[in-house]
């Protein structure tokens, strides 16, 4: 199963796309899985490190939480540029060791920071495992630290760890 | 314009909404581009349009178009997720070059 499926997330990811991208019909989905095959294989030439998700009921909460996070971080940065934020706004850089090393973890938390306004992820140390993060809003520096730590962090390791 | 004629009330409204929403938010973000001080400031204005954005107007056009062709028109949840994947990229590489100038 895995000689002909190496990426199985992948190739079911082609698929989808294939379907979405044409219509869906009998037709399309044997084009679509023939192609999926082969993107499969491609990738596993190149040998990348293999995601494993462990807990695909956490990667729904991890979803339904960034998206409301996402939401919430919208306005507040809406209402700062129109002018309408807190007098005594202080950007700057937070500095955080985090708690997950695994690689597919830290490329999902790379999106989330930058997916949501406000915070930009600016470097990663993987040495240390220290993040230098940007913050648009910065009021206090710790509660960023407990922020990506705990609302994040744990999730991802449950998930990938 | 005339096969929007045939886009009922109700699903016309909440179209204009996501489109409005999303529009407003890329035009803030583009404007606190302008307006904002400094480098590192800068790059958190245009992630409103990359975010919901992005979002509002791929909503209004998946209703639309749902709707004016009575099926589920879905690929343009595909621009929302590259969108969402790859700016991360873009701003890292931003990000640490100014990184690297700075220090």
């Amino acid at each position: 199963m895995s000689r002909i499926l190496p990426h199985p997330l992948l190739s079911l990811g082609v698929v989808i796309m294939w379907l979405l991208l044409n219509r869906v019909s009998p037709g399309h989905l044997v084009l679509g899985a023939a192609v999926a095959l082969v993107v499969g294989q491609a990738m596993a030439a190149l040998e990348p490190s293999r995601p494993r998700i462990r807990r695909w009921d956490k990667v729904v909460v991890l979803c339904v939480r960034v998206v409301l996070d996402i939401i919430v971080s919208n306005v507040a940065v809406a209402r700062i540029i129109l002018g309408g934020g807190r007098a005594g706004r202080r950007a700057g850089f937070v500095e955080i060791d985090l708690d997950i090393s695994d690689p597919t973890a830290l490329a999902v938390l790379a999106v989330i920071v930058t997916a949501t306004p406000g915070t930009a992820w600016i470097d990663y140390d993987a040495a240390h495992g220290r993040l230098l993060l940007h913050v648009f809003d910065l009021a206090d520096p710790e509660e960023w630290r407990e922020t990506v730590n705990q609302r994040y962090g744990r999730l991802l390791k449950e998930i990938f760890e | 314009m005339t096969h929007l004629d045939t886009l009922p009330l109700w699903a016309a409204i909440p179209a204009a909404a996501f489109l409005v929403l999303g529009s407003s938010l890329a035009l803030i973000g583009s404007f606190g581009l302008l307006r904002l001080r400094t480098f590192y400031e800068r790059i958190h204005a245009p992630t409103l349009g990359s975010s919901w954005g992005t979002a509002g107007i791929v909503l209004a056009s998946i209703i639309v178009f749902s709707v004016t062709q009575s099926r589920p028109v879905l690929h343009e949840l595909l621009i929302a997720g590259f969108v969402t994947v790859t700016t991360p990229v873009t701003l890292m590489l931003l990000g640490r070059a100014a990184l690297y100038r700075d220090r």
